[in-house]
């Protein structure tokens, strides 16, 4: 009732709706509007596929496979870290978990760019860890401005955002479905991969998207922790707009980037529906 | 019927230091349908759960078909266990959920389809293998759940309140349909409920439970005619339950009036519970303005007294109709009786009340904590 009262109410009032429409005309759909209109002209207008075509510069094309073998890599590191730890959040008693969420949440209060700072601190020639090695006259390591440290970085800045969707779905899930599959014979490790698993899967996809999206596209991790030894291809997109101010070379880089993080999120779709969709069939 | 299959010894279990079972020792044999009844909170559920593998007791030992289970995994157990909500698989269609533990034990996939056939054919949900759980109603689900359980061939099937969800139509539907099922199948059905008239209707053992003691076992009549005790006579049935005296053998006071009964060895006048089913209360009109001593009320005592020596004078003062039967309060000698019967007595009508000396059971008081506990009841 209170439901249908809500809908009646906001058909009543169509004006409600006008700040969002405001909102996303101006800075959603005419910023992407600009970009596909830069990305596809040159700087007289005309219409070009050049702009595009700069990916298949080797630099660029390098920075991108690097940026998808990292995000992919620290993806999938958050993914192993992240669902023990929520298997045993979801399990504990309200009050603990709640403390232990919020030690891990507390980090993104703080400014991300302080925490790739901090990184840097640690990871430096003559940061904190090799300060250490030293002491213990071990010889330096050759830590930072490394693809290593990049995807340490999206690793550590991105965990929470693959924990939280878990711990969600997780908590969600129906115990006594754990065990009616033990109860049916299956062992720990069936029960996790053809129960636990696909009945997470919504949080698992929301998980793996909002770590690879971000991570794929960042530019501030990799320059704090890659230097200019380790470009990302949000690096070159970067230089294109602040440095060499090639406006449309930007955009048509940023189009490609865009094609690949929709092609990861159709995949990732594929993948819920398939969950999702299964169930919902009447 | 056969020998014993599972034997619980000295179970005792608590959570948080809250003792749940105490010492708890109960057989089950072959073939046995049994009822673990009682209300929330007595043990049952743990019970069934220490059964089934999902909690280990903290004492005892649980003994299948000669073998010590007690730290078995669930996994590794001959028996299956139908969950109180289903826990279907919800992301595996009908087939695929039923077929879950056939696959598990890797079993060849043109058995499994005939399993998968069969299973839905004894639960009567031919043609269901591609539907999806969340598509089909709770009684459906439910049947799903108990097909999922069978095709793996338990010796024994262990069921968590199945019926609980179920609207009361669909419950009692259901009830045939898995007396049916267990004759069909041949095998133990263990099942845990706090619906006494569920119990009685399915079991062929019913055990009561309460506090994490086993209160009584029996047959289903057993346990509604000869209840052992107070809180079975309570759980079980509506009943009147109320303090008399056992004044010698065959003679019990209730509320200042003597009836002969058949009880004997409660010795002499000792304090008693007496439990009086409210259908075995038979009621005598008394005319309309009848005194005592006049000829018609003596018409009618002197039937009364036929039953049985002692009967007592009462008024109605509420009455509700129950479709087979009349629900009646009787206000008498200070008590207020609850009443059964075909015939209906307007409220405010005196009647006399009576029963049959066999239909009055008498049991001890307990006495201590200690002795409300039936420990074992030989079968």
């Amino acid at each position: 009732m209170r439901c249908k009262e809500a809908v009646m109410k906001r058909k009543q009032n169509p004006l409600l709706t006008g700040p969002y429409l405001v909102w996303t005309a101006a800075f959603i759909v005419i910023p992407l509007i600009l970009i596909v209109f830069y990305g596809f002209t040159d700087a007289d207008h005309h219409f070009t596929m050049d702009n595009i075509m700069r990916i298949t510069d080797p630099v660029t094309l390098k920075a991108l496979g690097l940026s998808l073998l990292l995000s992919a890599l620290a993806t999938v590191i958050c993914l192993i870290l992240a669902y023990p730890l929520a298997m045993i959040l979801a399990r504990m008693k309200n009050g603990a978990s709640a403390i232990i969420t919020t030690i891990f949440i507390i980090p993104m209060w703080m400014n991300s760019l302080l925490r790739i700072f901090a990184w840097q601190t640690l990871l430096e020639r003559n940061g904190v860890i090799n300060q250490m090695l030293a002491f213990f006259h071990l010889p330096p390591q050759h830590l930072i401005n490394t693809p290593w440290a990049i995807a340490l970085g999206m690793i550590y800045d991105y965990l929470p955002f693959m924990l939280l969707p878990l711990y969600n779905a997780l908590t969600k899930l129906d115990w006594n479905v754990v065990n009616a599959a033990y109860d049916l014979g299956a062992n720990k490790r069936q029960t996790f991969f053809r129960v636990i698993v696909p009945l997470t899967m919504p949080g698992i996809v929301s998980g793996i998207t909002m770590v690879f999206v971000p991570a794929l596209t960042t530019f501030v991790i990799s320059d704090f922790l890659g230097g200019s030894k380790v470009l990302l291809i949000g690096n070159i997109i970067d230089q294109q707009f602040t440095q060499v101010g090639d406006w449309n070379v930007g955009s048509g880089l940023s189009l490609v980037l865009m094609v690949f993080i929709l092609i990861s999120m159709a995949i990732m779709q594929h993948y819920e529906k398939e969950e999702e969709g299964a169930a919902n069939i009447l | 019927m056969s020998n014993k299959l599972i034997d619980l010894q000295h179970i005792s279990k608590s959570f948080d230091g809250q003792l749940v079972l105490d010492d708890l020792n109960l057989y089950i044999r072959e073939n046995e349908f049994l009822t673990l009844l009682g209300p929330s909170g007595c043990g049952k559920t743990t019970t069934l759960r220490i059964l089934g593998g999902f909690e280990q007791p903290d004492q005892g030992s649980v003994i299948f078909d000669g073998k010590d289970i007690t730290s078995l995994a669930p996994n590794k157990r001959q028996l299956n266990t139908v969950f109180q909500k289903y826990a279907l698989f919800t992301h595996m269609n009908v087939a695929d959920n039923i077929a879950f533990g056939l696959r598990i034990r890797k079993k060849p996939e043109d058995y499994i389809r005939d399993k998968i056939r069969y299973a839905l054919k004894l639960v009567n949900l031919e043609g269901f293998e591609n539907r999806m759980p969340d598509s089909l109603s709770g009684g459906q689900q439910q049947r799903i759940a108990i097909a999922r359980a069978i095709v793996n061939e338990p010796k024994v099937l262990l069921l968590d309140e199945p019926l609980g969800a179920l609207d009361l139509k669909l419950r009692k539907d259901m009830q045939y349909e898995l007396i049916r099922l267990k004759n069909e199948l041949g095998i133990t059905f263990i099942y845990v409920t706090h619906d006494q008239e569920e119990a009685l209707t399915m079991s062929d053992t019913i055990v009561v439970m309460n506090q994490g003691y086993i209160q009584q076992i029996g047959t289903p009549e057993d346990i509604y005619n000869e209840p052992q005790n107070a809180f079975v006579a309570d759980f079980i049935g509506d009943s009147n339950i109320i303090d008399g005296t056992m004044v010698r053998d065959r003679l019990v006071e209730i509320s200042g009036v003597k009836f002969a009964c058949v009880d004997v060895g409660f010795g002499t006048n000792k304090p008693v519970d007496v439990v009086i089913r409210p259908e075995d209360l038979e009621l005598y009109a008394i005319p309309e303005g009848a005194e005592k001593g006049s000829e018609a009320y003596d018409k009618v005592a002197s039937r009364a007294y036929e039953l049985n020596p002692g009967y007592f004078e009462g008024v109605v003062t509420d009455l509700i109709f129950k479709g087979v039967h009349y629900e009646m309060d009787v206000e008498a000698n200070g008590y207020t009786w609850l009443v059964h019967s075909t015939k209906m007595f307007p409220v405010g009508s005196r009647v006399l009340m009576n029963l049959d000396p066999f239909n009055i059971q008498i049991m001890n008081k307990p006495e201590s904590e200690d002795e409300q506990a039936v420990t074992m009841n030989e079968m």
